[in-house]
């Protein structure tokens, strides 16, 4: 079946098709209408779930982890603010192994307020121990929370996952999109089997306090471990999926035209996609350029990435946000992983903070510095702001 | 690709005027995508919204600068936002007011200008109140005449299906405008 449909209710759809049984939430601004396209799915009697209106998102976390603790499915949304108040709740989740699923709209924090979107506010969760996946489309917004169900809950994984969309560009967006038979997601997830759960004929305890000799420090080592082997489990259910659903998702970086390429830009979430038109634009006037866009960044893919800056003379690497570290995250990440590997030269280009719009124009631009930096080898500025008001380098 | 902009006010209904443009579409076998550009959210601001349209998956993700057609719901809009900004030289502007094309020339420096009265319509129709009336649908049905890219009968089972309330009186007040819409060439 093919519908047309925004960003937040294909997230809706991946999610009622997943089969939660408990969804907790909690629906004021910068919530979106993923919450309440799943309040209708409930209401209507096409979803069977228990629907929690909580009182902060502080408290739809602890909810959705109280939940999967007894032993069930949990899904819940959220955004921006939103998702800064879950953040103490966000550790507890994945150092308590529940593989909860999660939407995250992408919206930039304030001040000054703004609702568009801006990736720091997921950026800011990159070390809570969440599977990160970031979306280029609707129908990729849908598809990933049925895949992230099934690699979170495998047994050697239990951490839990954010699935991404950029705010309005996806979010608001409607889009053609193809929605699975739920006879088809239900063979692929299967039952949701927990590794553990609160059993009063079996009484556990969990969360206990230990003391520095007991096994805090391995219980982040196994988390550790199932962040690595997490990568096997998503090429595997990527796989999987793309020949069940008949799709074509690279598991970690979707490349497009990076062979021979003189330059990539290396991209998270709806850049890509409005990059591949331009690179197929550069290459009718002979420039040999192309697009990386990071799926997963959390397990970041150093290995692909790796293999990625053996194809090429220099990456540039658009982040749409900052950390005040030495330049953004996606471009920190890259280079670290580069280290010792690929002695080409790296660029971060900080640009459409805020929601500010990347337009086909001043991706050709940011091509072109790219592509003068390969041919020289030497990076001028290791970190651009693109676009500010004023600045006519880029206008 | 051809690229729609929508200019009404908060509560008229462009932003759904956008996502029904962009069904009917689609149940032609086109690609499409439809996405608002909010402001402030509340009843009477300016809204502006955006439907692309292609024969092929759509992979911009950016906002309309040079749209093919100009939709604007509320003739108020015409002197309060440049909505002529970027179209395209042999594009149109459709316009929802009393007047007929040629009078709006001074106000719309412009070849191409096609007027229909969606107000008086959407009256006729009921649909939302004499004093608010909710003329997102009727204009579709002009856009259809006007284009010519969509059939009208796919735009009335488009607003049928999408309609929250009235989905006859909805298609019926497209099918007047798109009878009675009035296109001005140069």
């Amino acid at each position: 079946m093919r519908m047309i449909l925004t960003g937040n209710e294909s997230a809706a759809w991946g999610a009622k098709l997943s089969r939660p049984k408990v969804i907790a939430a909690y629906p004021i601004t910068p919530q979106t209408s993923i919450i309440e396209t799943i309040a209708d799915f409930i209401a209507n009697g096409e979803m069977d779930a228990r629907y929690i209106r909580v009182e902060s998102e502080h408290s739809a976390m602890a909810a959705c982890i109280a939940a999967q603790n007894t032993g069930v499915r949990t899904y819940t949304a959220t955004s921006a603010h939103g998702l800064a108040l879950m953040h103490e709740v966000l550790i507890w989740a994945s150092g308590a192994r529940l593989p909860i699923v999660m939407s995250v709209v992408n919206r930039a924090m304030a001040p000054p307020w703004s609702v568009w979107t801006d990736q720091l506010d997921t950026m800011a969760e990159r070390d809570s121990g969440w599977i990160q996946v970031y979306t280029q489309n609707n129908q990729e917004v849908l598809d990933s929370i049925i895949m992230s169900y099934k690699i979170a809950e495998k047994h050697n994984i239990l951490m839990p996952t954010m699935v991404i969309e950029d705010a309005f560009i996806l979010s608001h967006t409607s889009e053609g999109v193809e929605i699975p038979d739920q006879k088809d997601v239900d063979d692929f997830l299967g039952e949701y089997n927990p590794a553990f759960k609160l059993d009063p004929d079996e009484p556990a305890g969990f969360g206990s306090l230990i003391m520095p000799e007991g096994p805090y420090m391995e219980f982040r080592y196994k988390m550790a471990l199932a962040m690595e082997e997490a990568r096997n489990e998503i090429k595997k259910v990527v796989e999987e999926y793309n020949e069940k659903f008949n799709r074509s998702y690279s598991p970690f970086i979707e490349e497009y035209r990076t062979e021979d390429a003189d330059a990539i830009m290396v991209v998270l979430g709806t850049i890509g996609s409005t990059a591949k038109d331009v690179v197929d634009r550069m290459r009718e006037k002979g420039k040999k350029v192309g697009v990386a866009r990071v799926r997963y960044f959390r397990p970041f893919p150093a290995d692909e990435m790796r293999a990625l800056a053996k194809k090429t003379n220099m990456i540039g690497v658009v982040d749409r946000s900052y950390s005040f570290g030495p330049g953004a995250d996606l471009y920190a990440e890259t280079k670290s992983v580069l280290y010792g590997y690929a002695n080409i030269p790296v660029k971060n280009y900080v640009m459409g903070l805020g929601g500010r719009d990347i337009t086909p124009q001043i991706l050709e631009k940011v091509f072109n510095d790219m592509l003068s930096i390969a041919k020289e080898g030497v990076v001028d500025r290791e970190v651009e702001w693109v676009g500010l008001q004023g600045d006519k380098r880029w206008s | 690709m051809i690229e729609i902009r929508f200019h009404g006010r908060g509560g008229q209904g462009s932003v759904i005027a956008s996502k029904i443009l962009a069904k009917a579409f689609f149940m032609e076998g086109k690609y499409v995508s439809a996405f608002p550009y909010y402001g402030v959210e509340r009843r009477g601001a300016p809204v502006t919204a955006f439907t692309r349209v292609d024969d092929k998956p759509i992979r911009a993700k950016y906002q309309i600068y040079e749209p093919d057609y100009v939709i604007v719901l509320d003739p108020s809009l015409l002197t309060a936002v440049n909505v002529l900004h970027g179209l395209k030289k042999d594009g149109w502007i459709l316009v929802n007011t009393v007047k007929k094309p040629n009078e709006l020339r001074k106000t719309l420096d412009f070849p191409h200008i096609a007027t229909v009265d969606a107000t008086t319509i959407a009256i006729k129709h009921r649909l939302g109140s004499q004093a608010a009336p909710i003329v997102n649908t009727a204009i579709l049905g002009a856009f259809s005449k006007v284009s010519g890219l969509v059939k009208i009968e796919t735009v009335m089972e488009a607003i049928k299906q999408m309609a929250p309330v009235k989905e006859e009186e909805n298609a019926q007040a497209a099918k007047d405008a798109y009878e009675s819409v009035i296109m001005g060439g140069d």
